[in-house]
């Protein structure tokens, strides 16, 4: 008999709980010749610390605990960011008047004035007052969750979920990289090393709503979700949606991760150690300055460098006319159809187009289209926004539908780069593309049809 | 300069001292040597000591010997396949309970292990106290307290090595005893093992890595063997 066929043999005698008790077994020997070899002179002096991970990783409160927290981090970034996105955007509407007036001082054609005030400038400010001050109020804070030692405790709860669907539990860190960044949390996977798992976490990553798609989702929830509400229940209500919004995301990953494990990446999860670091009093203003400062200031530079182009595009798009109409309304027309099959419309598929490059693009893009046609040109104000949108036709499942959509479609440009880097392999590359599109059309059709099936519209 | 030759491999957790350890003993006389069949290299070193020379590996620095990913299958392999005549497990003192895992999987594997407890000076402010002795009995190897970084417990660890090589410490270490259930299923198929592979890897281990589905421990056997024209 050869060792394969005694392999395959043995295979009959083993079962899955094998693996953990051996690991169990070898763990608790450990644990013995500790008690026996190793005496501590002074009382074990980090109580602190195993009373803390007695709460935040008990099996009760474990789970809740973490959903607070996350409401808590999403609630201090949506009612803190309201004010200053708003000032942001009277100051560069206040801006825009001067330009106005210096590019007509200038005589400057009328083409080039369009291209650069209508196009580029509100395109970009659109992006910075929107995306400003979230991302320097939710970098800063996450970050300080991750100094104090909170983020392995989550990985250390989320393992068990992520064993079930043959994952692995570090996946949970690169999902809360990817809140930041899903290009960067692409990369963070490298922690992982089993490649069965990192290509789990690689290929659903996406399902993490980056900072780029914060925007969008923020802006929708509290303009549609939390329509009927004012002032501090405002910003609960529409916390309230982003966690539900978020949760979605996570059980999509568990979903994708327990089909991908049972078909393309089939194995068994390996087991690993998770140092869980004590508590520790984070270096306040370091930390904040640090993420706030450096993070939040690369990637808006990245969405400006990707938006300004973008924005010049779309608005070229919209004032070049083939026949009566523009290029951008061809277009629209063409995909209106598709559009409308998922509750949407073709501006919002032309805007998820044209975002590729970055997310953070999608929702300025949907505005400038929307406002080539329309007869509103000034958005000065949240009130004048749901206007535009409900000009269109826009209802809570148009929004709720483009939350999803947001939420769950193809990775932006440069995480798409990342993963190629990543896997070196175009096939894996290309799944990670194809396999969150399926669910963005699957989920938001289901969703339309159902709707207008039970004439709930 | 007729120095007889042992080559001493080094494990340990990431961020025990291994490679600090490995430094302190080597100096400058380290190279980064390649291994029959293998793209992986190691940095190595040698230190003189009795007329003898230690050849010192370095082994990446792995959190347990089941084939995770590559580093714990270069770790494993290496282990089992080129048989090293004396491997050093470097163990962190402050967190013993954690690095004991991959002690203990090593002894699994190989009979002439070193338990060093490193980073002895920290323990030891921390009011860590570690009975060498009591634990040299429950291990049945030699455990010794060193602090690589303030090169302190060389000589003893040296002195240890010349004696195992030499024959003068004869290890007998700790076999883990799994459950009833496990331990049956192991001998079963043990007996079988060791006829096909002989006594080139401990059978005993081999069985065990086989009910917990290691495939490539299997494939990387066979590889062995056909390389050595023995299968």
């Amino acid at each position: 008999m050869s060792l394969e066929q005694l392999y395959t043999e043995a295979q009959k005698l083993s079962t899955k709980q094998i693996r953990d008790d051996i690991v169990q077994h070898l763990y608790e020997t450990s644990y013995q010749l500790c008690q026996e070899g190793v005496s501590y002179k002074k009382a074990k002096k980090d109580t602190k610390t195993e009373k803390l991970d007695a709460i935040f990783t008990s099996p009760i409160f474990g789970f809740p605990i973490m959903i607070i927290m996350l409401g808590i981090v999403f609630y201090i970034t949506i009612a803190g960011a309201n004010v200053p996105s708003t000032l942001l955007a009277d100051f560069f509407g206040w801006l825009e008047k001067y330009l106005t007036a210096l590019f007509s001082f200038l005589h400057t054609p009328n083409w080039l004035y369009g291209m650069l005030v209508l196009g580029l400038y509100r395109g970009t400010t659109w992006v910075i007052s929107v995306m400003l001050p979230p991302m320097a109020i939710f970098f800063p804070t996450f970050a300080l969750l991750e100094n104090y030692g909170y983020l392995p405790r989550v990985a250390f709860n989320m393992d068990r979920l992520f064993k079930k669907v043959g994952a692995h539990g570090k996946q949970s860190l690169t999902m809360a990289m990817g809140f930041g960044c899903n290009a960067a949390a692409v990369i963070s996977t490298r922690i992982i090393e089993s490649p069965r798992e990192r290509m789990l976490a690689i290929l659903t990553n996406n399902f993490v709503p980056c900072n780029g798609r914060w925007g969008t989702l923020i802006v929708f929830a509290s303009l549609f979700m939390a329509a009927g509400f004012t002032g501090g229940i405002k910003s609960l209500v529409t916390t309230g949606v982003l966690v539900g919004i978020v949760l979605f995301g996570v059980i999509v990953t568990f979903f994708v991760s327990w089909v991908l494990s049972k078909t393309l990446l089939s194995g068994i999860p390996t087991h690993y150690t998770l140092e869980l670091p004590p508590y520790r009093k984070p270096k306040i203003f370091d930390t904040v300055i640090r993420s706030s400062v450096t993070k939040s200031w690369s990637v808006l530079v990245r969405a400006v460098k990707v938006a300004a182009p973008a924005a010049v595009l779309t608005w070229v798009f919209a004032n070049i006319n083939i026949g009566d109409t523009s290029i951008l309304q061809h277009a629209v027309q063409f995909l209106d159809p598709f559009g409308k099959l998922l509750g949407l419309d073709g501006y919002i598929m032309i805007a998820f187009i044209l975002g590729l490059p970055a997310n953070e693009i999608v929702l300025p893009i949907l505005l400038m289209g929307y406002l080539s046609t329309g007869s509103l040109t000034e958005v000065d104000s949240m009130i004048d926004l749901k206007n535009i949108f409900i000009a269109h036709g826009w209802t809570w499942l148009t929004a709720l539908n483009m939350m999803l959509f947001s939420l769950l479609h193809y990775p932006c440009g440069t995480t798409l780069v990342n993963i190629y880097k990543e896997t070196k392999s175009k096939k894996w590359t290309f799944l990670a593309f194809i396999i969150p599109t399926v669910i963005a059309i699957l989920i938001p059709f289901i969703i339309a049809q159902t709707v207008r099936f039970f004439g709930w519209m | 300069m007729g120095n007889e030759y042992y080559r001493i491999a080094l494990v340990g957790n990431p961020n025990t001292g291994k490679s600090t350890l490995f430094n302190a003993l080597t100096g400058l006389r380290q190279h980064t040597g390649n291994w029959a069949g293998k793209t992986v290299s190691l940095a190595q070193g040698s230190v003189d000591f009795k007329n003898k020379t230690f050849q010192l590996i370095d082994l990446p620095g792995t959190y347990s010997l089941f084939s995770n990913s590559k580093d714990e299958e270069v770790a494993r392999n290496y282990i089992a396949f080129e048989k090293p005549d004396v491997t050093l497990v470097v163990l962190d003192a402050t967190s013993l309970e954690r690095n004991f895992n991959l002690a203990l999987q090593v002894m699994e594997m190989t009979t002439n292990v070193i338990i060093c407890i490193n980073l002895i000076d920290i323990a030891e402010k921390q009011g860590i106290e570690i009975h060498e002795k009591r634990l040299m009995n429950l291990m049945g190897v030699p455990v010794l307290k060193i602090s690589a970084r303030n090169k302190l417990g060389f000589p003893m660890l040296l002195d240890t090595i010349d004696r195992i090589v030499n024959g003068d410490i004869k290890c007998q270490s700790f076999q883990l005893k799994y459950p009833e259930e496990i331990e049956k299923k192991i001998l079963k198929i043990e007996q079988q093992i060791h006829e096909i592979i002989g006594d080139t890897v401990s059978a005993r281990w081999v069985a065990l890595r086989i009910l917990d589905g290691d495939e490539s421990l299997i494939n990387e056997i066979t590889k062995q063997f056909k390389l050595r024209g023995d299968y």
